[in-house]
């Protein structure tokens, strides 16, 4: 049950992500190119999402526990440091190159388009070198 | 090239992310973050751990074969840029939400839903920094 949930949780997502352009990298650059071919439409992206989570979490997290857990588990730091800040910085480059976003591209795989495929294996590659540099630094 | 404004779509669509991410925390109490939810698969904390964040990418997978039973067509995906800058821009991507610890959909949602500092700080970083890296490449180099 809790894996047929989260399977379906996943569709819902992809098909949010689909209907909404996010999974389109030509929409995503237009919308960050205010000087050029300019579409404000992510913004209602990022307005419907943050609108529906801001309330349904008001909702949810004064439960005791999540459905099929114990435990929410929500990232606990509070640092603001220049990991959180560079990191964020070099993933906005990346994304302002690509076009796409993680949570754009993973949804994308399904279309089979074969530049989804090739985005999604370097931010793996990515991830994996972050990781691996990461660990020799600390 | 140019695309359509599509406020009403956009909006839907981005009300289906929201109640996604709403329910994911409801059911097994975790952020919607597709950076984490995608490090979790490849290093997962337990066999169950892995079950549910496998589960959710197929599912995230099946969302445009949904839209094909139910509109006829696929939803658009025009790649605009060249191979070798999808790739490094992938790289970059994976190495840049690694450290900052997620991406548009766990700070730019999740976080920013639950008013914490550190997802508001992040999602204002990325997005003046995505701004000034497409103004760079469109209208600086000309790419």
């Amino acid at each position: 049950m809790r894996i047929l949930t989260a399977y379906v949780i996943g569709v819902i997502f992809g098909i949010g992500i689909s209907i909404s352009g996010m999974a389109n990298p030509a929409k995503v650059l237009n919308f960050f190119d205010v000087a050029g071919t300019w579409d404000p439409s992510l913004i209602f992206v990022m307005g419907g999402a943050l609108l529906v989570t801001f309330f349904g979490y008001r909702l949810v997290l004064p439960r005791p526990a999540p459905v099929f857990d114990s435990a929410f588990q929500l990232p606990t730091g509070k640092l603001l440091d220049g990991k959180l800040i560079g990191g964020s910085i070099v993933f906005g480059i990346g994304w302002g190159i690509a076009g796409f976003c993680p949570g754009g591209a993973l949804p994308a795989l399904g279309t089979g388009v074969p530049e989804v495929f090739m985005f999604v294996a370097a931010v793996i590659a990515g991830i994996f070198t972050a990781r691996v540099v990461s660990k020799r630094l600390s | 090239m140019e695309t359509a404004f599509t406020p009403l779509q956009s909006l839907g669509g981005g009300a289906l992310i929201g109640v996604a991410s709403v329910l994911l925390m409801l059911t097994l109490g975790r952020i919607m973050g597709s950076t984490g939810i995608l490090t979790g698969f490849f290093f997962p904390s337990s066999a169950a751990d892995w079950r549910w964040r496998a589960a959710v990418l197929a599912g995230m997978v099946s969302g445009p074969l949904v839209i094909l039973v139910f509109a006829g067509h696929m939803p658009a995906v025009d790649v605009t840029v060249s191979t070798p800058m999808l790739l490094i821009g992938g790289f970059i991507v994976g190495i840049g939400v690694t450290f900052g610890s997620g991406c548009t959909s766990g700070h730019g949602v999740c976080g920013m839903a639950r008013l914490s500092p550190r997802s508001i700080a992040a999602t204002a970083t990325f997005m003046v920094s995505t701004f000034i890296t497409v103004y760079v490449v469109r209208h600086v180099l000309g790419m």
